[in-house]
């Protein structure tokens, strides 16, 4: 645990007067002022916005008002979510500029629930990738030793909330975008069920894989957040019809009798510092009452391979819009095909455009079967693999990211290594699964390790369950 | 074998490619109007102009009226799924358009043509409309060569269904029988008002041709057939041309072809081989479409007797032959259940078709004159008590005032019906008045009659029968 206010702390203390929202606010104005040029994890801070809404919700606290279950607690949100009349660039030049007509569903949630929005936070271009390296506006610097990576591509958020330049932060999860940072920047990170969390407004990558989830200090604020932002939302068809689950109340109830996966045929290339703090939760959990089986995972090998065919294939779908007619950044020629072709020249960093050719290719006439065809069926294998699983298990524990994070440029020369990051996360997106990473000691250079606990569809609450056990133990 | 005006030996193979405008009230997958002739770019939203994050929702009213045509079409209601096809345009905002491709929600039906052929249907599916794109300073209205271009976004996002015939029709009467029974049904199910005109309905025709008994030829995609006449047109035009370039020894290049109403002929818009890859995929925002039993029985319940029917029913009704024009044009007025009403008043259902097909082309399908002054009018007709001539000026009366006795309104005009001898009077007189117009018409010359009866019926002052006058003529002629 950190030193900062958690989110459940600091709301209790605006709604009960203890504390203004005003001053919560300073306080972190304060410290993005003192850090925020060194680690950059934001693309826009909203300081004017921020203290008038604190001000706001202060006068309305004074009236006797209850202004919701997140009173006067500072967030921040990944550059990638609408936010009305707010810039949202997905750290990309092409959207440099563009102000969204309306907000995305989760940000009315989190206004509704009293909660201050403090800015937008830094990603890789359009969530492809795991370092924050590859944004348009320069990368973010992990705030535990800035020498080093956040992780990606929700680096920004998980730094915001790691520096303590906001309470909580929301992310979004396409391969391992908020836990692997989560991991690397020692905090909470939950990646909900796929549907559980409304994709209206968030800016698509992979629409089948992207979900949206929260950053947090603590175990219990993650689950706080994750109750506000669920539920079923008429706008994203892909939303579960169900109302969202409750997941504060069960943090309490212990591991006793509960069934731990152990990934007998997990993939080779954690470090073993990382295998170390595996095995440390293992036993953790087995204290506390809980039974460790042997599960197998046959597909698990497979899914990276897969995930780099789904991924790019559905991203150069969601991409193509950006062709400078209707928004964003346009460079001007004398003939369509020419202006399409220099504006996306211009306005796509390298791995944005990798992946839209990769994906391109993959659903082209004549490689759709070899390709993409085949990843969907493995697809289905990995959800196969997963449903077996969980007959004898309640959930799996894996690492979280196979290193702790790693110095600026260590990656970015060969690609593959650096998708090799998602190799633990990427399965889960595939299944539909919710998964979340919870800090759980430090490895190699004193950084921080985080371990993944996986469970079936709508397994938020034992997920969650393990998560308070393991943060205790930590 | 049929005529299809095409050289001996040569047969024509169509198929038929419909897309209609459903008439929601919201688009597809946005609550935007879906409204012809808005301003330009003011019904839009996040959804319609694809901004980044927006979601398509399913409009499902949409649904419905896409499985009424599926279900009038005799289509079997199917689990289906919508795709992405990927392409690059300005006014397709998105640059994908939300189709449903292998897995449509209506398949294997089939439509009659009124002479009784029948055309199979493969499928019937949704998908959205683009928006329109116009262009400025350039040659022809297209986009290259133009100074700029200006998108509407209005009709982006409209639903449509798309209705794919098999390749049955052989002749272009067939296909416009086809079009026109297609837009009647679509019409009669309250799925679309299926103009052509305003763009609501739009045909393609994938055309070929083939000497009996070969296997098909390759075809060519007619576009751009802006009406029903120009459909049998266009049709024409490229079987001929295709004929003329495979007796001269070539060869059919499949491609798409552009019908110019100006000059009358089809000319080259692209070739196969520069067709997109449209990279079809599974649409991952939305889920699948599986209208259960219980609505798709709903939905069949709640169809109304489809044209085909209604015709059958009004040629039994009024004895008039199922394939005449007043059967058609009276049923697609929706007028047929009006001279039922008629019927029920005691009238005489024949005449009444004549006079609703006549002067009825203003009244819609709940005409003002109530039904039981019309048959009182038809009484008095088949009773031999006003002629022809003066039962339509009686009738013109009746629905310039929206109802009214005949009988009283006959009284006032002095109308009564003459006696046969009486009229044989006023043939003398006019054969005397007209002996050379007699001449000729006993010499054969048919054209002459009119005159005589011309001035037979102003010597009667309008009160012989028409009808009585012509065969009295033709018996004293000798024949």
């Amino acid at each position: 645990m950190s030193n900062f206010t958690s989110a459940i702390s600091i709301a209790q203390n605006v709604a009960s007067g203890a504390q203004s929202a005003a001053s919560v606010v300073e306080e972190h104005l304060q410290r993005i002022s003192q850090r925020e040029e060194e680690v950059h994890a934001f693309n826009l801070v909203t300081s004017a916005e921020a203290r008038e809404r604190a001000a706001d919700l202060d006068a309305r606290i004074a009236r006797g008002e209850n202004v919701g279950p997140l009173a006067g607690v500072p967030i921040a949100l990944k550059d990638n979510m609408c936010t009305r009349g707010v810039p949202t660039t997905c750290s990309s030049k092409i959207l440099e500029g563009w102000k969204p007509p309306y907000n995305a569903t989760v940000v009315d949630k989190l206004f509704a629930a009293g909660a201050v929005f403090v800015g937008k936070t830094n990603l890789d271009e359009f969530a492809m990738g795991s370092s924050t390296e590859n944004s348009a506006f320069g990368p973010t610097r992990n705030p535990l030793d800035t020498s080093r990576v956040p992780g990606g591509s929700s680096g920004g958020s998980a730094a915001a909330v790691a520096a303590g330049f906001a309470a909580v932060s929301l992310g979004s999860d396409t391969g391992g975008s908020i836990r692997q940072p989560a991991a690397l920047c020692g905090v909470v990170g939950v990646k909900p069920t796929y549907g559980l969390v409304s994709r209206y407004g968030l800016v698509a990558f992979a629409s089948s894989l992207d979900q949206i989830g929260p950053f947090s200090h603590s175990v219990a604020d993650a689950a706080l957040l994750t109750e506000i932002i669920a539920g079923h939302d008429p706008m994203d068809s892909t939303s579960i019809p169900k109302p969202a689950p409750s997941l504060v109340s069960v943090l309490g109830r212990g591991v006793e009798g509960m069934r731990i996966g152990r990934v007998a045929d997990l993939p080779e290339g954690a470090d073993a510092d990382v295998l170390a703090r595996l095995d440390a939760a293992f036993i953790a959990l087995e204290k506390a009452g809980a039974t460790i089986v042997d599960v197998k995972l046959p597909s698990l090998s497979y899914a990276l391979t897969a995930y780099y065919l789904i991924a790019p294939a559905e991203a150069s779908s969601n991409l193509a819009r950006y062709d400078g007619v209707r928004y964003g950044n346009r460079v001007a020629a004398n003939d369509m095909n020419t202006m399409y072709a220099d504006t996306r020249a211009a306005g796509f960093g390298d791995e944005v455009k990798r992946r839209i050719m990769l994906g391109t290719y993959a659903l082209s006439a004549g490689y759709y079967d070899a390709y993409y065809g085949k990843a969907l069926k493995v697809r289905r294998l990995i959800s196969d693999d997963f449903a077996a699983a969980y007959v004898n298990a309640d959930v799996i524990l894996t690492p979280t990211s196979p290193t702790v994070a790693f110095p600026f440029g260590a990656k970015t020369d060969d690609p593959l290594t650096m998708y090799l990051c998602d190799i633990f996360t990427i399965p889960t997106n595939l299944a539909g699964h919710p998964a979340m990473s919870v800090p759980f000691g430090t490895g190699q250079a004193n950084m921080p390790v985080g371990v993944q606990i996986l469970a079936p569809t709508l397994g938020e609450e034992a997920m969650f369950k393990v998560a308070a056990v393991l943060e205790s133990a930590a | 074998m049929i005529d299809n005006g095409l050289p001996e030996g040569w047969e024509l193979v169509v198929g038929l490619e419909v897309h209609v405008e459903l008439a929601t009230k919201t688009k597809l997958f946005s609550g935007s109007p879906n409204r012809f002739g808005d301003e330009p770019n003011t019904n839009i939203d996040p959804v319609t102009l694809g901004l980044p994050g927006a979601l398509p929702v399913l409009n499902q009213h949409a649904v419905e009226l896409a499985m009424r045509i599926g279900l009038a079409l005799n289509c079997t209601v199917k689990p289906s799924t919508f795709h992405r096809k990927n392409y690059f345009y300005p006014d397709l905002s998105k640059a994908y358009q939300i189709t449903q491709y292998d897995e449509p929600l209506n398949v294997d039906g089939f439509l009659m043509l009124p002479g009784g052929v029948r055309i199979g249907v493969e499928r019937a599916h949704m998908e959205e409309d683009t928006g329109k794109s116009t262009h400025f300073g350039g040659a022809g209205g297209r986009i290259h060569g133009s100074e700029y271009s200006l998108i509407d976004f209005n009709r982006a996002g409209v639903p449509l269904v798309e209705i794919v015939s098999h390749p049955d029709v052989r002749t272009a009467e067939q296909a416009r029988q086809y079009v026109n029974e297609l837009r009647a049904i679509l019409v009669a199910v309250g799925a679309s008002d299926a103009k052509m005109e305003e763009g609501s309905m739009r045909c393609d025709a994938n055309v070929s041709v083939r000497k009996y008994g070969a296997e098909l030829g390759t075809r060519c995609e007619i576009k751009n057939v802006n009406s029903v006449r120009s459909l049998g047109k266009a049709i024409e035009y490229e079987a001929r041309r295709q004929i003329d370039v495979l007796e001269t020894g070539g060869t059919i290049r499949q491609e798409t072809r552009h019908w110019d109403e100006t000059d009358g002929r089809t000319h080259t818009l692209r070739a196969k081989v520069d067709a997109n890859d449209y990279r079809y995929f599974l649409e991952p925002d939305l889920v699948m479409l599986a209208p259960d039993a219980e609505w798709v029985e709903r939905v069949r319940a709640a169809l109304p007797v489809l044209p085909a029917a209604r015709r059958t029913n009004l040629a039994a009704l009024t004895g008039a032959e199922e394939d005449s024009e007043a059967i058609a044009v009276v049923v697609e007025r929706g007028q047929d259940t009006y001279i039922e009403e008629v019927k029920n008043s005691g009238g005489d259902p024949g005449r009444a078709l004549v006079w609703v097909q006549q002067s009825f082309a203003e009244e819609g399908n709940a005409p003002r004159l109530p039904a039981k002054d019309l048959a009182a009018l038809t009484v008095l007709e088949r009773d031999g008590k006003l002629t022809a001539t003066q039962a339509k000026t009686v009738l013109g009366d009746m629905l310039e005032a929206g109802g009214g006795d005949p009988t009283a309104i006959a009284a006032t005009k002095g109308f009564e019906a003459l006696d046969t001898s009486v009229i044989e009077g006023f043939v003398d007189e006019g054969i005397a008045a007209q002996p050379d117009a007699w001449a000729k018409y006993c010499a054969g010359e048919e054209k002459a009659m009119g005159a005589l009866v011309g001035t037979i019926m102003k010597l009667s002052k309008g009160k012989a029968d028409g009808k009585v006058v012509t065969a009295i003529l033709q018996h004293r002629r000798g024949n």
